[in-house]
């Protein structure tokens, strides 16, 4: 974005300024696969073998404060890993590393913490750990505590999210903005906690049922991150050439958030999810695959918020009910380290 | 009737009568049958306006510009430099955020900040005062708004400010500025909205001599959606009936003669004197300045302010490329701007309109401006 020679915050942020970087920078390490690499800049790879697909991803996590309301940086390092695989389609992961980077000084309790989280977390997804690797920096070479984990699954068929086609619903799994409101609210004490909550859990088990009652007619997922709805509809419209319309007052929204979102000026449309997913399916499969969702417990609140059409192909069109304009993608820094 | 959300402001963000109201404007529209330019005065006017797309619940024929009607963009470079020599001389300048990062002609509050001059944002004159109260040395209230925030800053100095506070007032004043861009040759506006909060001050009164003298139609409205588009749809009967009336369609908070306490309050304290709108032009009675009896409390009686070897400097690069004034007025739009999006962004602002929260270029930046889209379904 920036003809800056220096990185720039908002270029990790999961906007577009992030993606410009990418493109800019790392896709110069692609080469071809046979199935979906680096070039397609999805939430994994996907590559043949056999009559099967070995997804793999990876993902660092640097969320600050390393605790915060329905979370920890360990619960959302392993359920991060495990959504990446499931929003490719891979619902049984075989096996997850852990790789982490520790401040001298840190907390042996807090680290004892992270870990028991991290487990518990294995545990509700159905997915171990099989390897890792320990790193310990000097004070201040970095800020407490850096996750990555990387994981591994087989699955039948890959979901991309560039399968839109005009005429098909988007689905939102829950409620959006929870997890980026907590963890500013809490970063900056706010005091609005009240019942602001993250959202962090592993998806595998609902994307599951979703593709159980699917089948070949759930053709896209993204788990709406960083960026939150409004980058990941940005996204899966841009990649397959469609518009997509979203209507404002389908969009589940505790008021919670709303209220926090109104207070700070900041849309909960633009706010990252650590716990939700866009899923996009043919019309006739639509309402299936959503009560399908709503039977989960993490999909309760799940709704049909949108339609992909052939008006303005790449951009999101925002129904306000009253009126329409078209939603903004977020470029950059709207909250720095959250996930 | 849906039942209200948390929200609960859906009695006028209704969308079944939203749609009503847009069919009406399209059926008023094609009765007209030529293009109509109709422009507001009012930041929150915009921020609905944008936030809630009626842009595209308007008919194509007909052009809803803003016009002047966000105080921090039209404050002056001159007013700027002010507060940036009292800042650099030692005063702990006290002002409304979006105030920091407007361009001054060589350095903004939020420069003198970076280079160590104490500027603190507070978010209304109250705050001003307990940071006085808090503080030793002399502190300055840089105080903007139009003439409904002007009232608070009045109350305050009626009810007394501590010792070591002063007002530096960029305070304006909107009605004088409607009848410029009224007068401006080549505008195109046939009607105005005017903002129902500055009208709740003032009273809707005080539009008919300015009807009357343009022969253009008033119509004071409020900020919901609903709102805006009953508004804009009595604004095109009136133009398309050529009668140049004012009509109140915010009669839940407006009056005729407005509130009169507020409008003594204001007088007692402010006078409206002539002064530049920054972008736009001299405007006669557009400032509100305090009273020669508040001299004791008015910074620039009270200290030596000298900016006058600022403005022989001439302006920073690309500020003469900004196209504010022409936005302001309605006789262009951001997109007409070649620096809009690119050289000119919320993140590196070139012009006020960019700055602020209530400016044009900042809301459609946000937003988008008009897009070429359908109309809701």
């Amino acid at each position: 974005m920036s003809g800056s020679d220096r990185i720039s915050i908002e270029q990790g942020a999961g906007g577009r300024a992030m993606r410009a970087l990418i493109e800019e920078v790392f896709l110069g390490l692609a080469s071809p696969v046979d199935g979906i690499g680096l070039t397609a800049l999805d939430d994994g790879a996907a590559i043949r073998v056999g009559d099967r697909w070995l997804v793999i991803t990876t993902d660092s996590h640097v969320v600050k404060p390393i605790f915060f309301p329905g979370g920890d940086i360990g619960r959302l390092a392993v359920c991060g890993t495990v959504n990446d695989l499931a929003m490719m389609g891979a619902t049984e992961p075989i096996g997850l590393t852990c790789a982490a980077v520790i401040e001298e000084g840190f907390s042996r309790a807090e680290l004892l913490r992270i870990r028991d989280s991290m487990k518990a977390a294995c545990e509700e997804a159905g997915a171990p750990i099989v390897t890792g690797d320990t790193k310990v920096m000097g004070r201040g070479e970095l800020d407490g505590i850096v996750l990555n984990t990387a994981g591994v699954a087989l699955a039948p068929r890959v979901v991309s999210d560039a399968g839109l086609r005009p005429g098909d619903r988007i689905i939102v799994t829950g409620t959006v903005g929870d997890h980026g409101l907590a963890v500013l609210s809490r970063r900056h004490e706010l005091k609005l906690e009240g019942d602001l909550c993250s959202d962090v859990a592993p998806l595998n088990g609902l994307v599951r049922v979703a593709l159980a009652a699917g089948g070949d007619g759930l053709v896209a997922m993204k788990d709406p991150t960083r960026g939150g709805l409004a980058s990941a509809l940005h996204e899966m419209a841009h990649k397959a050439g469609v518009g997509i319309v979203l209507e404002e007052a389908a969009v589940p929204v505790t008021p919670e958030v709303r209220a926090a979102g109104e207070l700070l000026g900041i849309d909960p449309l633009n706010v990252a999810n650590e716990g939700k997913a866009v899923i996009g399916v043919r019309a006739e499969v639509a309402e299936r695959v959503l009560q399908a969702i709503q039977a989960h417990p993490l999909g309760r609140r799940a709704a049909i918020v949108g339609t992909a059409g052939t008006e303005r192909p790449g951009s999101v069109i925002l129904d306000t009910g009253v009126g329409r304009r078209l939603l903004s993608e977020p470029v950059g820094e709207l909250l720095p380290r959250i996930c | 009737m849906p039942a209200p959300d948390a929200t609960g402001q859906l009695k006028f963000r209704d969308p079944g009568r939203a749609r009503a109201l847009s069919a009406a404007l399209d059926r008023l529209a094609d009765r007209v049958g030529r293009p109509v330019t109709l422009m507001h005065v009012c930041g929150s006017h915009e921020q609905a306006i944008a936030r809630f797309g009626l842009r595209a619940a308007l008919p194509r024929s007909v052009d809803l510009l803003m016009g002047p009607g966000c105080p921090v963009c039209v404050t002056d470079l001159p007013e700027i430099d002010e507060a940036v020599a009292l800042a650099l001389q030692g005063k702990v300048v006290a002002t409304y955020g979006d105030m920091l990062r407007v361009p001054g002609t060589r350095q903004s509050l939020g420069d003198a900040q970076a280079e160590g001059a104490r500027v603190e944002v507070v978010y209304g004159v109250e705050q001003a005062i307990a940071l006085a109260g808090r503080c030793a040395d002399q502190v300055v209230f840089f105080a903007s708004g139009f003439e409904t925030t002007a009232v608070t800053t009045a109350a305050a100095v009626l009810a007394g400010l501590p010792e070591n506070l002063s007002i530096l007032s960029a305070h304006k004043y909107v009605p004088p500025a409607m009848e410029i861009v009224a007068q401006i040759p080549q505008s195109k506006v046939e009607g105005f909205l005017a903002a129902g909060h500055a009208a709740a001050i003032t009273g809707w009164g005080l539009f008919e001599p300015f009807a009357a003298r343009h022969r253009l139609p008033v119509v004071v409205a409020g900020f919901e959606p609903l709102d805006i588009l009953a508004a804009l749809l009595r604004l095109l009967e009136l133009v398309a009936e050529q009668r140049a009336e004012v009509v109140n369609l915010y009669p839940r908070c407006v009056t005729r003669e407005g509130n009169r306490n507020a409008l003594a309050t204001l007088w007692k304290v402010f006078e409206a004197t002539g002064g530049r709108w920054r972008g736009i032009a001299e405007i006669p009675d557009g400032n509100l300045r305090l009273r020669p009896e508040w001299a004791g409390i008015d910074a620039r009686r009270r200290f030596q302010i000298d900016v006058s070897h600022l403005q022989r400097a001439g302006v920073a690069p690309l500020t003469d490329q900004c196209i504010c004034g022409a936005i302001m007025s309605g006789l262009a739009t951001p997109a007409d701007c070649p620096l809009f999006g690119g050289a000119c962004t919320p993140d590196s602002p070139v012009g006020a309109c960019m700055v602020s929260s209530e400016g044009t270029c900042r809301i459609w930046q946000h937003y988008g401006g008009r897009p070429d889209i359908g109309k809701v379904g």
